[in-house]
This record gives C-alpha cells, structure tokens and sequence, in this order.
C-alpha cells in the first residue's frame, strides 16, 4: 500500500497541470436528458476538424512526444506473460531511443508513457518490473471487456487490483443499461465501482462501438462522470467499432460541458485502432481545438494503443535524418 | 523554436504549403497576361494592364490584360462564330469534352487550388477542400447533361452567345458554374473574371486549349466594371449571367430591360441561420462556423443573422465566443488557419465602417483577444449582440467575417425575423424535430434551405435566391433551363394570330346585342365584385366602331387594393395539388355550361365568326382540363448531391403575381396566362384584354361559382400600360407576365429592378395561344414557379 501511495503522488506531481480530481455528485437526469445529438452534423465537422490544421517540422516531433508521454502502453492478450509484461515496462520508461531524444533536445526530460496497462492477473509482474519507476499500472478490470459479470464480483475484481498495485482501474459498464436507458441503474454501478477504487483513478469504458447512437454515448457519458469518474473511455479495444473521432467528439463535449457546470476536469481515453503517428496528431488536434491545454497533458488525456508508439518512433527518426526509417531500428516492447 | 518549448507549450507552428507551382506558371506567362479569344492569347487593344494581388501577402502576382469594348467584340465575334459548328455537335461529343475538362481540373487539382489561394485570399485548406473539387464536379455532372441533352430535354435548344461575369469569392468554382452547364447545352461563351481575381480563370483557359476545345468556344476576358458593361450591351450576346452585388445587378438588369435578352442573376443575401432550443448547439456552434467565417464571409449565402430561440440564446452566444477565440487567422497559403485575408483594402474598409456603424448604433461588439496579422488585408472574426431587426448591420449585407445575433420566442416570430429581408437566397434551420424543420422550410423565403447543415453545395442542386437575391437557378436540372430556350419560341410572330376580317355592315349589325337589362363590369378583388376607386368607366366598342358596353377603368388604389387581396389570400397557396385541380375542373364544368354565353360574347367583341369563338370557349375549357391535371404531378425531385442527405428540389410559387394578358384572344389569352400561375399556387392580379375585356368579367359569375377561394384570382380592367406600370412598380408583386408592346414590355422590365420581381414579356410579339405546342404546359409552369431545395442530412 505504501508503494501505491508513493506512485500516486509521483504521478500528480509529474503533471504540471494537477488539477482537482473529479467527485461522485449526485444523480440529476435534468442535466441530461435533453440531450439530442446531431451526428450528421457532428460527422462533418469530425471530418473536417483535422484539416483545419496541419502540424509539421519541430512541432510535429514536439507533438508526437507528447502523444508519447499521453500513452497508456497496453498489452491485454490471453498469451500475456511475466516477460512480455517485463518488455513492455522496459519499453514504458523508455520509450524512445536514447540517440534520437538527444537529437530532439529531450534527453533530460524523463520521458515515459502516460502508464501501462494489462489484465489484472499481470499487475504483480508490472509492479515488479516498475520498480521504483513513477509509471502508473493500469488494470482492466469488471469483467472486461464484456463486463457481464455480477456488480458484487466487478467490486471485488478492483478491490483485488488496487491491493495488487495498480493506481488506474480501466471499469466497462453494463452497455445492457445503456440500451434499455436505465440511467439510475449505470449510475449507481458506475458510483459503486468508484467507491471500490478508492485513491486509484477510474476510467469508465463505454464501449461505443456497442452503442447505438450518439445520444446514447453522450448520456452515458455524463451518468460516468456524475457517478466519479476521472476519465472516460471509449473502447476496450475489443469491439468491432473502436475510437472514432466522430464519437469522441461526443464524448469531449460533454466532458467541456461538465466542467462549465460543475468546475470539475474529467479526463479522456480512446482506445482501439489507434496507431498511426498520425492519427496522434488528430487526437491532439481534437483536444486542443475542443477542451484546450490542460487535455493535453497525461492526467487528462491518454491513448488506449499498444502499437502507436512504434510508428511514432518512426516518424522522430525521420524528422531527424530526413530518411524514412525502418521498425527494426527502434527497441520493440 | 526548441521542441522542449513546444512540447511545453502544445502551439502551433506554420504549415506552409508550397507556391512553386503556382509561381512557375505565372513565370512561364512572364507574369503578365493577355486576353483568350478565338483559343488565342491576344493582347487588350488598350495596351493597358492591371496589377493582380494577393491579398494575403499584398505582393504583386501579374499584370492582367484590361479589356475594352473592342476586345469584348472580338470576343463576342469568336463565340458567334464558334456557335454554329458547337451546338451543331451531337451531345456524346460536347460530353467528352466537358470531361476532358473535369478530368483536367482534377489532374491540376492542387495548383488550381494554391492559385485561388494565392490570388483570393482565402484558406487553402477551402481552395483544396472544397472549392476546386466542386469545380471538378460541376464539369463531371454537366459532361453528364451534355450527353442527356437529346433525350432529356429534346424540346429545347441552346440560346446562343452568352455572356457570363463573375465575382471574385469564389473564382474558379463561380466560372465552372456559369461555363459548365452553358456549354454542356451547346453555348459558347464569353466569361469575364473578377478583377481581383482572375488567374484560375486564365489557367482554366489553358486547360480548354490543353484539351483542344474548339476555338472560340470559351473566351476569356479580363478587365473591369467597363469591359463587364460592353459585355451586357453588345448585341450579339443571347443572354447574360450574372453572380455578384444587387447593386449591380440592378445595373444589368435595367441596361437588359427590352433587349430580349435572357438573364440570370445571383445576387446579394442577409441569410438567416435559425436555431431552435432542441438543436445540437455544439453542432450548431459548427454550422455557425461554416455560415458566416467560411471564406471571411465573403459568401453571398452566408448565415450572417443569427435568430435563436430565447430560451437558449445566451448558451449559445457563449458557445460561439468562445469557439471564435480558437478561430485561428492568417496567410492564405498556411494549411492551420481557419480564416485568411480579405480579398482587398476597399472590402477591408466596407465591413469596417459597417460594424463601426453597428458599434454607432448601439450593438454589441465581440471580436476575439488575437490581433489579426499585420501583413495583409485581414478582419477578425466578429459577433453583434444586442441587435434588432432595425439596425443597420441586421439589413445590410456585410459580406464579411461579422454575424449579427437576435433571439426569437416563438415559431411564428421567426418566421417573420428570416422574412424581414429583401433578400431571399438562402436559411439554415437548425432542430432536431424534422416536423417542425420541415414545416419552418417552405414559409422561408429563400432559394436554398439547409436543415442542420449550411453551405453545403453540389453540382446537381440548383443555387438561387428569390426577391433581390436575383432569379434563375444554378445547378441541377433546374439550372439548364437558364441556358436554354423552348424550340418553339421561333414561332413569336410579329402579327397576331387572332384573325379579325373587316365585315359588312349587315353582319355587324346581326352582333350588336338587343337592348336588355343594363349590365355593370366591376372588377373582381378578393372574391367580390368592386367599383373602381376612381368612379370611371371605359367604352368598349367592336372593331367595326360600335358600342357594345362599359368596363371599370381601374387605377393605382385598384392595384393596390387587388394585390393587398392577393396578399391575403393564405388558403389557395395550402391546398393540395388535388384540390387545387378539383377546383379547377369545376371552373371548366361551369364554363363549359355557359358556354353559348361566351360564345355568343367573344362574336360580339371581336366579330369573328360563331364557330371560331367557339373552339376558343373549347380550348379553353381544354386548357383548365390541361392545369388541373398539372396541378397534382408538376412536382419536384430528389437530387442526387452529397453522401447521407436527401436533397428536395420543390417548385414554389413565386407568390403574388401580376399578369397583363394579351390583347388577342380574349378569353383564351386569359386561361391560358392566369391558370398555369395559379396552378403553381401563386395568387394573380390580372389585367385582361384592355380591348376585348368582357370575356373576363363574364367570369367573375363562373368564379365564383366554382370554389375558387377569393383573392386567387383579382382582376381590375382598364388601361393596360398605366394598370402595368403600377404593377411592375409594385414591390410587393414578385413576378409580372406582360403581353403587349414592345415599349410596355421594356417599362415592365426596367420598373420590375427595384424589388428584382421575375418577368416575362412578349417584346411586342405574340404568340399563338390558339397552338398548344407553342402556348401550354411545363414551360409555363415553371415560369409561374422557383425551384427550392431542401437539404436534408440523416444518420444516426
């Protein structure tokens, strides 16, 4: 426990931008059952959102390590095990060649990943594996990715995974509540498994891809953020439909809006097909045009992906030689 | 700058996107450019040249040739003489090189659009984005209506030269809008560019002789207001097309009047942008965006009056500062700007002066707390709040980057607000309840009506606007129809068809009626007959010189008072296409039981024999039989434009119009002009034969009796040229049909500027109502009528 405590406070501390952590309120459906969503028009301007800027030279390299420093480095496979765990902390603390950091300037910057993240059963060998690093353990848990198990059951799985070590419990609610519109109900299970967690923070998957309409994703986006918690989360990855920037923009609206009501900053996560360099540089696009500076920064923003980090290290070689690099050149995880 | 600042700060860096292409072709001209005419580059009689700029970085781009009337006669001489051989060309040939074309545009796709850029002012994330690919598409889907023109539109033939001018917001898609469907339809063409922005146009002239286009049939001239001038007037020219000021189109309009000229005008606009409390306001904050800071707001059917619903109003103006401070402004070439320059000083300093005077007036001023660039011709975006329908900057249209806001409370409020214009291009109505959006729709009187969208454009829909918007369509199918004329139309005859033989005096004397009960003509205004305003009545005689009664001579207060009836009339216009009909065979079935009557009436006024005036009785009740079986199938379309959106093309009633009938026959003259403008659900306010005007007030009883709901049809006899003037001088009347001389047809034309009503005249020909090939069907109807389209995106 003491282990745990120290790592979270390292966290704060490591975003300059700490801000107060989000709180259960109470249950108001008034705040969002007007909520209508236009997705044709919501679609357009997701379309067009990214081409309203274009992020070259210097910036690009500075942009992508920041998408770095915004990744939750994720291996969630059946085949996991202690050494590929091991790999994958390694790859966290550091995540980009030493040779190239010099070459950017950012050498002595301590750049890691926003956090790793991996099945419940894996956290002893993250934590073993961290060390003393500041890298916070992310777990799924509740049943993920399906999350149809017993409310009772899914408190107990992050009760356990708190006492394993892990500092970010990745939740999946009940996408049964969402389409029967059971808004009380998700609230008090969402509230429940932020009680679970305690210290650790708490991102809420809604499964989007497994919602079927954008109403739906904003509703339940806001019955997340009443019942605690600090981030939400599109996808778990395993859906047929992942993050879309269509449906994200669903979600930061609603997170702006939250905060204009209630003062309180919840963070966001998609998750799922992320992983080109470039689609990093949308996400950032999208967060900084939607919610401003502060969402880019780890404690409100982060990247579900397990193979971003690779093409990304791709494109800093290339802004540094000028020659299109190869996978092979960079330390896999 | 250090990345390790960057990656503190998460700014934004420059984007620049590469002018070297763009400046090697200007290079390879040597920077300085001569007119295209006949396929050649010739040099302006003048030796005169302009300088081009960009806006953006105010550099120098080219020296562009300014034209003069010389060199718009030789232009106009090279599509004359180009015109037998181009419109002789079947449509599978015309089509493949309006394809070569597209092909072209997309092939150069990127230079074309740093160009427009370069030269505009305007983003090049816009120029690739949108401009240029609907350029693109526009050629793609008229190459298409080249091919079709033989079976689709067989009953029609390319009008001749024309001459196109064209503003300088949006250059090269402008040009492919006027050139496109002109020569897909077999007409050539003389096109003058903006000033300021002329050089895709002169790439674009390359691309024609890159393709090898038969010479002559695109000409390009370069120049200002004085070469545009010469243009309309010369003689040669067929018709004119015009995008750009009302106030110039005003200009061209009455330096037209007369001259049979055809003319399409896309004017100015003072587009409403609705939104209702149930919309999606962070959608709406977007549609806000692409409304009024697309192109600086340089966009005639840009949103520019904001009326929200009052309960959400102040959410939404929050909303919208706060996006407006994230706008980012700056070079034109930057592919991370939302907003680029202002396409020139003297712009620059008409949106100024406009929102000081707002500023003046007491309105609200918001401008975000970025300073534009120095450099350039720029202007922040801007919000007015606190702004009523009576302020200057809610009348006036801007034609920049300045939104002014109003709440509404209730549907019926801003109904009325979007009305309150003597505009009428375009809305955005933004809810999520479709009953009410389409109910909103049609009472918005605009060409274009975008529902949770806004400027969104494509190739197959028709752009035009009502009032002082101008009139035509642009686009679609509905847009052909502006570049071509009815294969019948030769048949205008200089004499008249209605045949009148000198007769004996014994003969004559057999017409005159026997003495019976005296009879009084009123007129017929709003359902009921009317005394004339001024107490005087008009002799009527036969052309033998022989009395046969009097009729009310009608004056202006008539006028006003039969328009004012017009106006009130809210029932005909909402009747279905099957009531309408079912009134309108009533009104054959009564006329069809007076026939004898009228028979008998049209022998005593013009003395043609018994058996002709009565297969004129016959072809007109054949003629009501014709409308009422229109009045339920002239009926629009669904266009085929963008992906996930159902674009309605509706005909619409022009509203109130006044018809002067023909002088020559009498009664059918009369069916035939007012029943297809009724058909449309116009009301009418008709002025029949000022000789012959019985047969008309003979139906005010058959009228009457038919369910014709009063005030459809208003009639007031007299005097036919003051009774037009007055008419044609009236803004509340929206379109005119005249049939009488050539003077009064001119007097029409040039009255009718004022609020930009719609008119026809016959130039003092005629027609022969007497033909049916000649004088009935959809032709007529779509005179009576506008096309509006409804864009209406779905998805869930």
């Amino acid at each position: 426990m003491a282990t745990k405590k120290a790592k979270s406070t390292t966290t704060s501390e490591k975003n300059k931008h700490a801000h107060k952590r989000n709180e259960i309120i109470p249950f108001d459906a008034a705040l969002f059952e007007a909520i209508n969503i236009n997705k044709s028009a919501v679609e357009r301007r997701a379309a067009t959102i990214t081409k309203r800027r274009s992020i070259k030279k210097e910036w690009q390299a500075a942009w992508l390590l920041k998408a770095i420093s915004c990744i939750d480095l994720t291996t969630l496979a059946g085949d996991d095990t202690k050494s590929n765990v091991a790999r994958l902390c390694a790859k966290a603390q550091a995540p980009v060649r030493q040779d190239l950091l010099e070459a950017l300037g950012m050498a002595n910057q301590n750049l890691m990943t926003g956090a790793v993240c991996v099945y419940h059963n894996m956290i002893p060998d993250a934590v073993e594996a961290l060390g003393e690093s500041q890298i916070p353990i992310a777990a799924v848990s509740t049943g993920f990715p399906a999350g149809k198990i017993p409310l009772k059951e899914k408190l107990t799985q992050i009760e356990l995974a708190v006492a394993a070590g892990a500092t970010e419990i990745d939740i999946v609610i009940s996408r049964n509540l969402v389409l029967q519109s059971k808004w009380k109900e998700l609230y008090e299970e969402v509230k429940a498994c932020r009680e679970a967690c305690g210290e650790a923070h708490m991102k809420t998957i809604l499964a989007t891809g497994e919602i079927p309409t954008y109403t739906k994703v904003a509703k339940a986006s806001w019955v997340s953020m009443m019942a605690g918690s600090d981030f939400i989360k599109t996808s778990t990855g395993k859906e047929s439909v992942n993050a879309t920037i269509g449906v994200s923009l669903v979600m930061i609206r609603c997170i702006r809006e939250y905060e204009e009501l209630t003062g309180l900053k919840v963070g966001f996560k998609p998750a799922g097909g992320i992983r080109k360099a470039k689609d990093a540089l949308n996400w950032l696009i999208l967060m900084k045009e939607e919610l401003g500076h502060d969402w880019l920064q780890p404690d409100l923003f982060r990247f579900g992906a397990s193979s971003l980090l690779a093409d990304i290290e791709r494109q800093l070689e290339h802004f540094v030689t000028g020659r299109y690099s190869a996978s092979y050149r960079h330390p896999v995880a | 700058m250090k990345i390790k600042e960057i990656f503190d700060t998460m700014e934004y860096g420059p984007a620049p996107e590469s002018a070297n292409a763009a400046n090697a072709f200007l290079d390879k001209h040597k920077r300085k450019f001569q007119l295209y005419i006949d396929g050649k580059w010739q040099t302006p009689t003048s030796k005169k040249y302009f300088d081009s700029i960009s806006p953006s970085t105010e550099e120098k781009l080219a020296l562009l040739a300014d034209a003069d009337a010389k060199d718009v006669d030789k232009a106009v001489s090279a599509a004359k003489k180009a015109l037998p051989a181009w419109a002789a060309l079947s449509g599978h040939q015309r089509a493949r090189y309006l394809y070569a074309i597209a092909r072209q545009i997309q092939k150069h796709a990127r230079l074309f659009s740093v160009l427009e850029s370069m030269d505009n002012g305007k983003p090049i994330r816009e120029t690739r984005d949108i401009d240029i690919p609907l350029v693109a598409r526009h050629f793609y889907h008229h190459a298409g209506w080249a091919q079709l023109r033989e079976t689709e539109l067989k009953n029609y033939k390319e009008i001749g030269v024309v001459g196109q001018i064209i503003p300088w917001n949006f250059p090269l898609l402008m040009l492919a809008w006027k050139i496109a469907p002109a020569i897909a339809m077999g007409n050539t063409v003389v096109l003058k560019p903006a000033e300021f922005t002329s050089l895709t146009a002169l790439l674009f002239a390359e691309i024609c002789d890159q393709i090898g286009l038969p010479k002559g049939v695109v000409n390009i001239i370069t120049g200002d207001g004085k070469a545009g001038a010469a243009l309309v007037k010369h003689k040669d020219v067929n018709k004119i097309a015009f995008t750009g000021s009302t106030e110039v189109g005003k200009i061209i309009r009455r330096a037209t009047a007369g001259s049979g000229k055809k003319l399409s005008l896309e004017l100015g606009g003072k587009s409403p942008f609705i939104v209702f409390e149930d919309a999606d306001l962070d959608s709406v904050v977007e549609g806000v965006v692409d409304a009024i800071w697309f192109n600086q707001g340089q966009v005639c059917c840009a949103g520019s009056r904001l009326l929200v619903e009052e309960s959400v109003a102040e959410k939404l103006y929050a909303k919208i500062r706060a996006r407006m401070e994230k706008l980012r402004i700056g070079n034109s070439l930057d592919k991370g700007i939302d907003m680029g320059a202002i396409v020139a000083p003297v712009q620059l300093k008409v949106i100024d002066s406009l929102v000081q005077q707002g500023v003046k007036e007491g309105c609200t001023l918001w401008q975000p707390s970025w300073a534009c660039p120095k450099d350039g011709y720029f202007y922040p975006p801007s919000l007015f709040t606190n702004v009523a329908p009576s302020s200057t900057v809610a009348q006036v249209e801007i034609f920049g980057p300045v939104l002014v806001a109003m709440s509404f409370r209730s549907h019926k409020e801003v109904i009325k607000l979007a009305n309150n214009t003597r505009y009428g291009l375009a809305a955005s109505v933004w809810t999520e309840n479709i009953n009410l959006a389409l109910d909103i729709a049609p009472k918005i009187k605009a060409g274009t009506i975008w529902v949770n969208c806004t400027n969104v454009f494509d190739a197959a829909s028709g752009f035009g606007g009502y009032r002082e918007s101008g009139f035509g369509r642009e686009g679609g199918r509905e847009g052909l129809f502006e570049y071509l004329e009815p294969l019948s139309k030769g048949e205008l005859a200089n004499q008249s068809f209605y045949k009148i033989k000198e007769k004996k005096k014994e003969e004559v004397a057999a017409t005159v009626p026997s003495l019976g009960i005296d009879r009084t003509a009123k007129m017929y205004i709003g359902g009921k007959q009317k005394r004339p305003d001024g107490g005087y009545s008009m002799t009527i005689k036969n052309p033998s010189g022989q009395y046969i009664g009097e009729v009310s001579k009608g004056n202006r207060k008539d006028i006003r008072n039969a328009v004012e009836a017009a106006h009130g009339n809210k029932k005909w216009a909402g009747l279905t296409g099957h009531s309408k009909a079912q009134i309108l065979y009533y009104l054959a079935e009564n006329l069809e039981i007076r026939k004898t009557e009228f028979v008998n009436r049209l022998v005593q006024m013009t003395g043609r024999v018994k058996k002709e005036a009565q297969a004129e009785v016959e072809a007109s009740i054949d003629r009501l039989f014709t409308y009422a079986a229109y009045a339920d199938k002239y009926d629009g379309r669904v266009h085929h434009t963008t992906h996930k959106n159902v674009t309605l093309a509706m005909p619409e009633a022009l509203g109130v119009m006044a018809i002067v009938c023909p002088d020559d026959f009498p009664l059918l003259g009369f069916i035939s002009t007012v029943i297809p403008a009724i058909t449309m659900g116009n009301n009418v306010v008709v002025v029949p034969s000022e000789k012959y005007p019985f047969s008309a007030t003979d139906l005010y009883q058959v009228l009457e009796t038919s369910d014709m709901p009063g005030g459809t049809i208003n009639i007031v006899t007299g005097n036919k040229d003051e009774l037009a003037d007055v008419l044609s001088k009236h803004d509340d009347v929206d379109g005119i049909w005249y049939f009488g001389s050539k003077e009064g047809s001119k007097m029409v034309e040039l009255n009718a500027v004022e609020n930009m009503k719609r008119t026809w005249t016959n130039y003092g020909k005629f027609t022969d109502w007497n033909n049916p090939e000649t004088s009935v069907g959809e032709d007529l109807l779509r005179r009576a009528s506008e096309i509006k389209n409804i864009w209406i995106p779905y998805g869930v």
